[in-house]
């Protein structure tokens, strides 16, 4: 039988997750599905923008659907196609690129865009906005914003809703100064009533955005660029950037030409059909219910739920009956819970305050015949949970009215995982209830992973992950299984580090296409496990290893670190920081003679040309006349030095002496992650000893203390004391059987002070001090074989090792 | 549509990539380990990155400023894709249409 022919015009987050409803009833049997998307990407989750706005998510982080699900679910994407015309004679959609689709069942999923009122001087002749103002509805408007807001000094936002102060709050991270116009007289006028709103305004106001209400907007002002606003009372303010978020508008034109009755939204039954058509289903904001159109996820997931049950007829009476409206959010960093009417309606309605506006907390509730039904919860969101379900279900509400607000006597109370109502929702972004965890691990999944993959919940903002990890353990109990692919040393090879290492050492494999063909799942390769590879097999075969330059990071390919430009920077070796006047004048003289734009001291005491092309490399390198620097690839990287006895008063020990050893031993040592040294003088730690993955400070006496897994980046840790050693030959030794052992045993990427924290600094120092395991000459002479191997990769300016290693681009003619 | 005999394969090393400027359009051209070769822009549409300078394998190219992967035979990338053009290797030479 010919598969239904199922269009979806929009594939924002109501369009693909209808689908996904319609797939997870085993539609792929019925249905051949094609979607129309205006936008020219996978399906992502819209809630999440002003996670990027505000810096906190990558855009890469938010997708829902990446392109590669709809090949996956045989599921024609039409990406970047704007469907025009609904021609339901003929049963077809055309598109803006001629695109024409047929189609046997129809879902118009279209949402809503960025309402933009009339104002003067916002949009220009052909009625697109002018430059330097924006709608905040997309990934483009995110991108567009954060690119203006880099240059803006003054940035205002006109409208003082949600949406509107989601983009003050990314703005303000980008270092504007940020107002908010709004037309009424309190903020979020939807969610919140006057004192809550009251409360918000001064959280914010304390956190620099500056707010005007009551300000109607009259007129853009400036001529080529924005240079502010003027309002109806006279009065205006300055900024050179103004983001729009005045509220969103379905989006219904289609339907209307198509000749589907439309009131606020296209009209629907209680299957989520079009009242015009039996053929022509709506979801989303895009639909009107019973007089109601909704703009939150949650009566989406409803709504598409209804959809899926009825096309697929696995259930034909299947009917929406509408949402209560509940939403908990986060502004600005104060967290929100919000539902129904905002004020008592009616006389019988009886309704419970508290207010501490010094702790921005906030809390009321309007009760109607022992029934919520209404909420605010600002500050402390606490009872959200228990109060948004007693609301959902109409639920009777206990006579102790104030336990409703505040857990009373008793320490702050925890609904447990057995008390938790199977039907409560776990996942608020994609709708995951307690109920479908469990049946999902009923299913068959084993692990948290499997079952976040399965369903999705955590997948959105993650706030919801710990408790997911939490009801998989509880439902799945003994049969519990640790996901077996978070051991593996790359993901294509299904082995852990030590068996991997045995199986590359059992075969003889030395390069690491050896390894993929010998090893891999499909015997294919994987472009991203390449360097995790070569770093491996450098460690186990020293100079014996195959050394396929297209396994490594460009980094390791010329010998530099690329930067943002695709130019690299040069940093000579400068073993304690210590240079000749001659190298200084060199370093100098490449500098001019190239142009180097930047120079720069590094924080590893050394000298760094910034924007050198690659073409230039070789050149740089000969006229420095300097051994690399190593500075650009997971491998030792320099030794830090303070001025140690020679000179200082304080000193007790030469630790500028002992960095220039260490340097010249380890130089281009490849590693699991970088490794950073240092070595102080005396404990006062001016060189930060105690911070570095490995740290060797005087101690007097000739004696030494080493200390190893310290860190002082993204992640700030007191390196733990290793052991205290009587001679600068026994640190070299002992911090060198250290290196050595970690980079048998850590993960790629796995810095010493993550490492260090998994294995216990106990266990190292049995191994490395002790010699517990026997392995200590094996280590030694391991480390030794490695450092003979390691040659100056810089001499490549001669011999390279690569046809082009060093081409910038090679000419053809046309 | 132009083609262009951009000479040997053997200018590019296996499983690397090389940029060709051909009569003034930057071209990145792959030669796979498995003997294979594609042809993309040379730029990355994220933040320009130069995808040449990427790892690859057979069947796609990872940028080597912030690792996003497109596919050789369809350019698709996860947020942004590129320009994929034909390229074959013949006795002549590798020739590519841009």
């Amino acid at each position: 039988m010919a598969k239904t022919k199922l269009v979806v015009i929009g594939n924002g987050m109501a369009g693909a997750r209808a689908v996904e409803e319609v797939l997870a009833r085993g539609g792929a049997e019925q249905f051949e599905i094609t979607m129309f998307g205006d936008e020219p990407y996978g399906n992502y989750n819209r809630i999440l923008l002003s996670n990027i706005l505000s810096g906190v998510q990558d855009a890469d982080e938010i997708y829902i659907n990446p392109l590669e699900w709809y090949a996956q679910n045989a599921i024609t994407l039409h990406a970047g196609a704007r469907v025009e015309e609904i021609d339901r004679a003929a049963k077809a959609v055309r598109a803006a690129d001629g695109t024409i689709a047929h189609y046997d069942k129809l879902l118009i999923s279209t949402g809503s865009r960025s309402f933009i009122p009339p104002i003067k001087g916002s949009a220009d002749e052909g009625g697109k906005l002018r430059p330097g103002i924006f709608g905040f509805r997309t990934i483009d408007d995110c991108t567009a914003i954060m690119q203006m807001a880099k240059r803006s000094k003054k940035a205002a936002v006109i409208g003082g809703g949600l949406l509107g102060l989601e983009a003050a709050r990314g703005l303000l991270n980008h270092g504007c100064e940020v107002h908010v116009v709004h037309l009424g007289s309190q903020l979020m006028e939807a969610q919140l009533d006057a004192p809550g709103a009251k409360i918000l305004k001064t959280a914010m106001e304390k956190m620099g955005v500056h707010i005007h209400l009551e300000k109607s907007t009259s007129e853009i002002l400036g001529e080529s660029a924005v240079t502010g606003i003027a309002f109806k009372d006279g009065s205006s303010i300055e900024c050179d950037m103004i983001v729009i978020a005045a509220g969103i508008r379905p989006n219904t034109d289609l339907g209307m030409r198509a000749g589907l009755t439309v009131e606020r939204a296209i009209v629907v039954d209680n299957h989520m059909r079009a009242v015009d058509d039996n053929d022509v289903y709506v979801v989303g904001e895009c639909a009107q219910h019973r007089g109601f159109v909704y703009g939150l996820v949650a009566p989406l997931w409803d709504q598409a739920k209804v959809f899926a049950d009825h096309i697929t007829e696995v259930n034909p009476k299947a009917e929406y009956h509408g949402s209560k409206l509940a939403t908990k959010l986060k502004v600005m960093g104060i967290e929100l819970a919000s539902m129904g009417i905002t004020e008592p309606k009616e006389e019988r309605d009886e309704f419970i305050q508290f207010t501490e506006p010094s702790k921005g907390t906030y809390k009321k509730l309007i009760v109607r015949d022992g029934r919520l039904v209404g909420g605010i919860l600002m500050g402390d969101i606490s009872k959200a949970a228990y109060l948004m379900q007693a609301f959902d279900r109409d639920s009777k509400l206990p006579e102790e009215r104030l336990s409703l607000l505040f857990d009373l006597g008793t320490p702050a109370e925890k609904v447990t995982l057995d008390e938790m109502p199977a039907d409560s929702q776990v996942c608020n972004c994609n709708g995951v209830s307690k109920q479908a965890i469990g049946a999902c691990v009923a299913g068959g999944a084993k692990t948290a992973k499997a079952v976040m993959v399965a369903t999705r919940a955590g997948m959105g903002c993650g706030s919801c992950k710990g408790l997911v990890n939490e009801l998989v353990t509880w439902f799945a109990g003994e049969a519990l299984e640790e996901d077996p692919s978070i051991h593996y040393y790359v993901p294509t090879i299904p082995m852990a580090k030590p068996e991997l290492t045995k199986a590359i050492l059992e075969q003889g494999l030395r390069s690491v296409s050896d390894v993929f063909a010998a090893l891999s799942f499909d015997g294919k390769e994987d472009a991203a496990s390449k360097p995790a590879l070569a770093s491996l097999l450098i460690t186990i075969w020293k100079e014996e290893y195959d050394d396929q330059r297209d396994a490594r990071f460009i980094n390791d390919r010329v010998h530099g670190n690329i930067q943002k430009d695709g130019t690299f920077s040069v940093i000579p070796e400068m073993a304690g920081g210590v240079c000749t006047p001659a190298q200084l004048q060199r370093i100098a003289d490449v500098a001019v003679k190239y142009d180097v734009p930047l120079v720069k001291v590094t924080g590893g005491q050394r000298i760094d040309l910034v924007g050198i092309p690659k073409d230039k490399l070789p050149d740089v390198w000969r006229e420095l006349d300097m051994p690399a620097g190593w500075a650009w690839g997971k491998s030792y990287r320099t030794c830090k030095s303070c001025i140690g006895d020679d000179y200082c008063r304080f000193g007790l020990g030469d630790s500028m002496g002992l960095a220039q050893k260490i340097e010249t031993r380890f130089r281009g040592i490849d590693s699991p992650g970088k490794l950073k040294l240092a070595t102080a003088g005396c404990p006062r730690n001016c060189s930060e000893a105690l911070i570095k993955d490995v740290g060797a400070v005087a101690i007097g006496d000739g004696k030494w203390e080493i200390y190893v897994g310290g860190a002082g980046g993204s992640h700030v840790r007191k390196g733990d004391l290793l052991c205290t050693v009587g001679s600068e030959d026994e640190v070299l030794q002992i911090s060198g059987r250290f290196m050595q052992w970690y980079r048998e045993n850590a993960k790629y990427k796995e810095r010493t002070y993550t490492f260090i924290e998994r294995v216990g600094i106990e266990r190292v120092r049995a191994v490395v001090v002790a010699d517990a395991d026997g392995a200590a000459a094996s280590l030694d002479e391991a480390m030794a074989r490695s450092v003979a191997a390691t040659k100056d990769p810089w001499k490549e300016r001669d011999a390279p090792k690569t046809e082009n290693q060093f081409t910038a681009a090679i000419p053809v003619e046309a | 549509m132009a083609g262009a005999n951009i000479g040997p394969l053997s200018q590019i090393p296996p499983g690397e990539g090389r940029n060709f400027d051909i009569g003034g359009v930057m071209v990145a051209v792959f030669h796979t380990r498995a003997g294979q070769v594609f042809a993309t822009q040379a730029a990355c549409p994220h933040k320009g990155g130069p995808l040449a300078d990427g790892l690859i394998d057979g069947a796609s190219v990872v940028c080597p400023l912030h690792d996003r992967v497109f596919a050789f035979a369809t350019g698709a990338g996860p947020d942004c894709s590129i320009t994929v053009y034909n390229a074959v290797v013949t006795e002549a030479g590798v020739l590519v249409t841009i």
